[in-house]
């Protein structure tokens, strides 16, 4: 291995790369050769840094400097200037929503100093494509102490006592479905890691099988020791194509080391594991309907008991768990479930990975400890709501989950308080909104989303979410009456305790946490036949307030039909014959003035 | 590609292998060597002094050391020069170097932490008050 003075960790997670990271890439190494620095300075590529949201981004070591939204453009002068002569380049260090001043170091900006990073350790610190890097990184030793020097009980009783829950959505403690799994004397059996993540908004799976392939494998590895299993599957979306690229590579090293396949680090113990890409369909991320797909089968949850512990992959014990729940094994077998378990509530332990998307300065992926409060989430690291609008609402945990508006701002967010408020952890999708969304319309878009995905095969997530569309449809037209908040309601409860699966239990809940937290929009839909938010297009009159139109003339230059006219030192006017209701001038509007 | 199969013992002879290459990543440093890397240092010879410094931290696996590079140090006549800094002790400047010059002080200084005074122009950092 060879010694350099400096790594550049440029990243190449899914963002960064199609803000075009590759070619900054590309061209840096093309300006160090040609500087004759390339036995100096080493570029890496690595996984998913976090800080979508200012991409492409590269950190400097050992400086532990985070440049942002680099361009191949920028590239010889920084390479002239940082790498060559040591001066960092102010221009393109970060500065925040809420800070003045550049800040240098990546330690220091405020996004990264309140996570906690255990599923995401090696995150913009190793080649994902590198298995060396991820051995360097403590990677397999916690297979090797398993292996060498504790049983299949013992690793089950360390992974109870630390205390980790499943982070795919449920939370079902990974430690006792691990037993379960080993109680029965059927074999063979199999260990499966769900990477199906089809919630809208969401990338937490995809950025640790992007940036971190092995921990994930290691986790199964160690799954299949606990269950005396010698099969693994990788159930990953096919619209996952780095993922699946990076996993194969992955696998391929890892068998070259002998790290999968027979005979496992000397120790007798055989297991592989198999990459099957879905086809893309939600309900496949259940557990059931998943293992179905995996057969070839029509992909539809049954009817439990018997579990997957029991019966699962064609009629064989399986313990499925999510990609971020096996992130998480390696450490707690190497360092001990009490460490794990040090951090966290009541019961709660460890952290989550959250995609953070919305209305919000800093997009990204985080980590961190159960019990955060969403207020810390949003405003430390998530840096505020952007253009100085209002914070409105969160959606956590996808079309499983709940809007949890300003006044649970305090919540701290765990398993536990988020089943209380009506929501529920999902596997992570936390999106931020303000005051320009309507959440009537946002339930309906949710509700759409699960009518959409629904498999079919019970009657009250077919046909009862299809009917809560209807209304819902109805009440955006202006169409809707008093009654219909009840209906929707009682049809809610219904569905959530009739339906087959996880995933109609929990269909309601996006309509159910909107009517509970802001009746009032659906009140002002309903009986003023008004959209707030000026969403809902047939509630909108497109009539400028001449009081508050300021004669700017925006709105003349987004509307796209030629429909509104307007002089200097005149309000505008819309000619709704010509309009197309797309509501262009009104997002280009700085002062509210069309209705 | 087939290769052997490690053991354990191959696995942590890989991991102190490459962490010795990847430890820069992680910051904890005992000693820095910052070469004066202006116009004024590159044309008097500033590149040989990082390259020597980097085969011998490959050679000796030293995972320890940091090394940067930074302008001109203001004195240009007596470049190539760099600046050696022990934690927690005044860095020292170093002047009119060459690559054996160079070796001789990260043997002497940075590793056994006596100073090269033959070489030494200076210790402690200027002020600028």
């Amino acid at each position: 291995m060879k010694t350099y003075r400096t790594h550049l960790m440029v990243c190449a997670g899914t963002g960064c790369v199609s803000c075009g990271s590759l070619n900054v890439k590309e061209r840096l190494e093309s300006e160090l050769k040609g500087r004759g620095l390339s036995d100096e300075v080493k570029v890496v590529i690595t996984g998913c840094n976090g800080f979508c949201a200012e991409g492409p981004i590269m950190v400097v070591y050992p400086e532990g400097i985070f440049y942002k939204k680099l361009t191949p453009e920028d590239i010889p002068f920084l390479v002239e200037e940082h790498f060559l002569k040591g001066r960092p380049v102010e221009k393109f260090l970060y500065t925040g929503p809420t800070i003045k001043e550049k800040v240098p170091l990546l330690k220091d900006i405020p996004f990264f100093q309140h996570q906690v990073l255990r599923a995401l350790r090696n995150r913009g610190l190793i080649d994902a494509e590198n298995i060396d890097e991820y051995i360097a990184r403590d990677g397999y030793a916690a297979l090797s102490k398993v292996l060498s020097s504790m049983t299949p009980e013992e690793v089950i009783q360390e992974v109870k006592i630390s205390g980790l829950r499943g982070r795919g959505g449920a939370g079902f403690p990974t430690g006792l479905k691990w037993e379960e799994g080993r109680r029965y004397d059927s074999f063979p059996k199999y260990v499966i890691c769900n990477g199906d993540e089809g919630d809208p908004g969401a990338f937490m799976d995809r950025s640790v099988l992007e940036a971190d392939p092995h921990s994930v494998l290691e986790g199964m590895i160690i799954g299949g020791y606990a269950l005396e299993a010698h099969q693994g599957y990788i159930y990953v979306r096919a619209e996952y194509p780095l993922a699946i690229h990076r996993l194969n590579i992955a696998i391929e090293q890892a068998r070259n080391y002998g790290l999968l396949g027979k005979d496992i680090l000397g120790s007798g113990f055989d297991f592989d594991i198999g990459i099957y890409p879905g086809a893309g369909a939600f309900v496949c991320g259940e557990s059931t309907a998943l293992m179905y797909s995996l057969e070839g089968k029509r992909g539809m949850p049954r009817i439990k008991p018997p579990r997957s512990t029991e019966a699962g992959l064609w009629g064989q014990p399986t313990v499925l768990n999510n990609v971020e729940t096996f992130a998480n094994v390696p450490p707690i077998l190497l360092k001990g479930g009490q460490w794990f378990a040090s951090l966290g509530t009541g019961r709660s332990k460890g952290t989550k990975v959250f995609a953070l998307t919305g209305m919000v300065n800093n997009v990204g992926l985080i980590e961190v400890p159960m019990g955060t409060a969403l207020q810390t989430i949003v405003y430390d690291i998530g840096g505020g709501i952007p253009e100085k609008r209002e914070f409105k609402a969160v959606q956590i945990g996808g079309p499983s989950g709940a809007c949890l508006p300003a006044s649970l701002l305090d919540i701290e967010v765990d398993f536990d308080s988020l089943d209380e408020a009506g929501a529920m952890m999902g596997s992570g999708g936390l999106v931020v909104m303000n005051d320009s969304t309507c959440m009537v319309d946002t339930a309906r878009f949710f509700t759409d989303f699960s009518v959409d995905e629904s498999c079919g095969k019970c009657v009250p997530c077919r046909v009862g979410m299809k009917v809560m569309l209807n209304i819902l449809n109805r009440i955006t037209m202006g169409k809707g009456e008093m009654e219909d908040i009840e209906r929707l309601e009682r049809l809610g409860h219904h569905i959530k305790e009739t339906s087959h699966c996880g995933l109609g239990k929990t269909a309601p809940n996006p309509v159910l946490s909107t009517i509970r937290y802001f009746r009032n929009e659906y009140e002002a839909h309903i009986l003023d036949k008004q959209c707030p938010a000026l969403v809902c297009v047939d509630l909108i009159q497109f009539r400028v307030d001449q009081e508050k139109c300021k004669m700017c003339g925006l709105c003349k230059k987004a509307c796209p039909m030629d429909a509104i006219t307007w002089e200097k030192k005149t309000p505008a006017a819309i000619h709704l014959e010509k309009c197309i209701r797309c509501r262009s001038c009104i997002q280009a509007c700085k002062f509210n003035a069309i209705e | 590609m087939a290769m052997a199969k490690l053991t354990i013992e191959d696995l942590k002879r890989i991991k102190e292998e490459v962490r010795s290459t990847t430890v820069l990543r992680e910051g904890g440093f005992r000693a820095r060597i910052n070469i004066h890397m202006g116009t004024c240092g590159i044309a008097a010879g500033a590149r040989k002094l990082m390259s020597v410094v980097l085969k011998e931290i490959e050679e000796r696996k030293i995972n320890d050391v940091r090394v940067t590079t930074s302008g001109c140090a203001g004195l240009c006549s007596r470049e190539p020069m760099a600046t050696v800094e022990i934690l927690g002790k005044p860095p020292v400047k170093y002047c009119d170097l060459n690559e054996e010059k160079m070796k001789e002080i990260l043997i002497h200084h940075v590793l056994n932490g006596e100073i090269v005074e033959a070489y030494a122009l200076a210790r402690g950092s200027e002020t600028t008050y």
